[in-house]
């Protein structure tokens, strides 16, 4: 799951209403999944993004102490999906994701800057956070109820029974 | 200058498939780029031949790059019933606007095309030596020609009445093909993943083309399945996301659907499906969730859903039920402990589906959805609808002798206030459809085959 999408879940629990967002995160397996920058796409995302969210779910990211950063697809997971040399299309050095991919989450700005659309260095930082970042493992928490959503293999199950839901 | 003089006549070569679909694509595409579609051209019935008024090449070009339903676009020089009217045709035509393709520098060479008809060499060379009078000074080239000119004859519809002459002939200089080997490049056959009822890639297309699908879009499809809608949307450039409430499907789990597998293998999941494409960059997420009970925060943040419901036939209706009917013999999946019940009423779904359209897709998105009908009972009454919602296409494909799924297309041009003021919706305006809950038992009943008996022995 990316941090673009949490951005946009809430809880659904009976009676939580607008007090379901933002979902608390908890991650204990993050993947860092190089995608193409696309600065147009990433602009597009920016006013529609709930900015304390972001933050709370990326800094609930950077300092799980049990969250393991996975720089690449698969790796130990015994299935790799990668085909071999496709790191090759992503804008930013292997070593840098490498080594220290959780780096780049510290440096979320904090509220959007003016001109961003231009900004690139901006861009991608957001790029980074919201489409790069993927939870593989963890829970979803809804605030309000405290009912867990699991995330597994990257996809968060979101199912409720009707006694949960709100009528 | 006044509009009527800056418009260029085009012609449009269409695929004789999906006839219905083919306005509402070509419509939608023109009103992506910018062209207006003038309703007082000639009808665009089952003939493959449109004559379109469009701005600029550019426009031509960019529609050309999307859509299915259209084979080839040519420059209209010249339009006549029969031969000597076409040459008058093109004699009326500006040297100015030919010029630039005839110079001498330039290669050229002459195609025919005739539809419902096939001529011999010798009537080929005929026609083309008939076109003397214009301007050619350029050099033929066969194999690499820098411009292509057609002549288009047009013998009628009907294969066993075929005419002696054309009922119409054009003449035109080619600008470009459309993307009609999508279709099999992105044939299901070899699709990584599949289940079993994958979307037909050309539709995935025209839905793709109905719902104005852009670059850098969102476009979302809360019935996901195997994900065979978002494959055409990310084709296009635009991101997707999708849920379904079959965590084995959305996870690639289970039983596989093509014959001769048993099982589906490890890599079988949406986003390889996009990898196999290479369009693994517009793969946002997919999400287990009920689309019932949708789990999205209020905001507007999808330019586009496009979906398939599920309508009972060979994939069940179904949303999340109570604890207490767990069913038994439930395939085991460690977090799906949530019941699946399968009472979900298909005019509930699409009220439900509406409703989070009209209040998820952004002013101007749209929402492209299959309504399956029964059409011995089927009136235009009966599509659903919603006050933020306009309609802007209803097609119908047929399925058997009595059953149809209709294509709609509609266009959000309201804001959504909130959830209460629409509640009304149900019991007002989804009441027609109500008898289309049981589109099941219909399909299956014996009610259809006293039907298809009845049909068979008044054709006898």
């Amino acid at each position: 799951m990316k941090l673009l999408t949490h951005n946009l879940l809430s809880s659904h629990v009976r009676g939580v209403g607008p007090r379901g967002f933002p979902l608390r995160l908890q991650a204990t397996e993050v993947r860092i999944n190089p995608v193409e920058f696309n600065p147009e796409f990433v602009a597009r995302m920016i006013p529609k993004v709930e900015w304390a969210a972001l933050l709370e779910a990326a800094d609930t990211v950077r300092t799980l102490p049990h969250a393991r950063a996975r720089p690449e697809w698969g790796g130990g997971r015994g299935r790799s999906h990668r085909r071999p040399g496709s790191l090759a299309r992503v804008g930013m050095p292997r070593g840098d994701l490498g080594l220290c991919p959780q780096l780049h989450l510290v440096e979320v700005p904090k509220e959007p800057i003016e001109g961003y659309e231009h900004d690139e260095k901006f861009l991608r930082k957001m790029h980074h956070v919201l489409l790069e970042v993927d939870v593989l493992e963890g829970t979803l928490q809804c605030p309000e109820s405290g009912r867990l959503f699991p995330i597994s293999r990257g996809i968060p199950n979101m199912l409720l029974s009707d006694e949960e839901t709100e009528t | 200058m006044a509009l009527s003089c800056s418009l260029n006549r085009y012609l449009l070569l269409m695929a004789q498939e999906h006839l219905e679909f083919r306005l509402p694509e070509i419509k939608s595409l023109l009103s992506l780029f910018g062209g207006q579609f003038t309703s007082n051209q000639e009808t665009y019935g089952k003939s493959p031949f449109w004559i379109l008024s469009i701005p600029s090449e550019d426009i031509a070009r960019n529609l050309m790059k999307r859509t299915v339903c259209a084979k080839s676009i040519f420059e209209l020089w010249g339009h006549g019933k029969s031969p000597e009217e076409l040459y008058s045709s093109l004699k009326n035509y500006p040297a100015e606007k030919m010029v630039p393709f005839l110079h001498s520098d330039s290669t050229y060479k002459i195609k025919i095309h005739t539809f419902n008809k096939t001529l011999s060499q010798e009537e080929k060379v005929k026609r083309i030596d008939a076109l003397e009078f214009l301007p050619f000074e350029g050099k033929v080239n066969l194999k690499k020609p820098q411009h292509i000119f057609s002549i288009l004859e047009d013998y009628g519809l009907d294969p066993n009445c075929i005419p002696e002459n054309p009922h119409n002939i054009y003449f035109g200089r080619w600008i470009a093909d459309g993307q009609r080997e999508l279709i099999e490049s992105y044939s299901v056959k070899k699709r990584h993943f599949i289940g079993n009822t994958s979307m037909d890639a050309g539709l995935s297309f025209i839905m793709a083309n109905h719902g104005k699908v852009k670059e850098n879009d969102i476009v979302f499809d809360p019935f996901v399945g195997t994900g065979g809608l978002l494959i055409a949307s990310a084709h296009f450039g635009a991101y997707v996301c999708g849920t379904d409430i079959d965590y084995n499907t959305v996870h690639g789990l289970g039983k596989a659907s093509r014959k001769n597998q048993k099982w589906r293998g490890p890599d079988e999941n949406i986003r390889a499906n996009l990898r196999q494409y290479g369009l693994e960059k517009y793969y946002l997420d997919v999400l287990v969730s009920d689309a019932s009970k949708p789990s999205w925060r209020k905001g507007t943040y999808f330019d586009a859903i496009i979906t398939d419901p599920p309508y009972g036939i060979r994939e069940s209706t179904r949303r999340t039920g109570s604890q207490k009917e767990i069913p038994k013999g439930i395939e085991k999946c460690p977090e799906s402990h949530v019941p699946v019940s399968l009472s979900y009423h298909l005019s509930d779904m699409f009220f439900d589906l509406l409703n989070f359209a009209a209040e998820t897709l952004v002013l101007g998105g749209r929402l492209v959805y299959w309504l399956p009908v029964y059409t011995p009972e089927y009136t235009e009454e009966m599509v659903p609808w919603h006050p933020c919602l306009q309609l802007i296409s209803n097609c119908e494909q047929k399925l058997s002798s009595h059953t149809s799924r209709r294509l709609i297309t509609m266009e959000k041009v309201k804001t959504f206030e909130n959830r209460d003021q629409y509640s009304h919706l149900l019991s007002d305006h989804f009441l027609p459809y109500q008898g289309h809950n049981s589109f099941r038992e219909k399909y299956f009943s014996g009610v259809t085959k006293r039907i298809a008996k009845e049909e068979k022995c008044s054709q006898e």
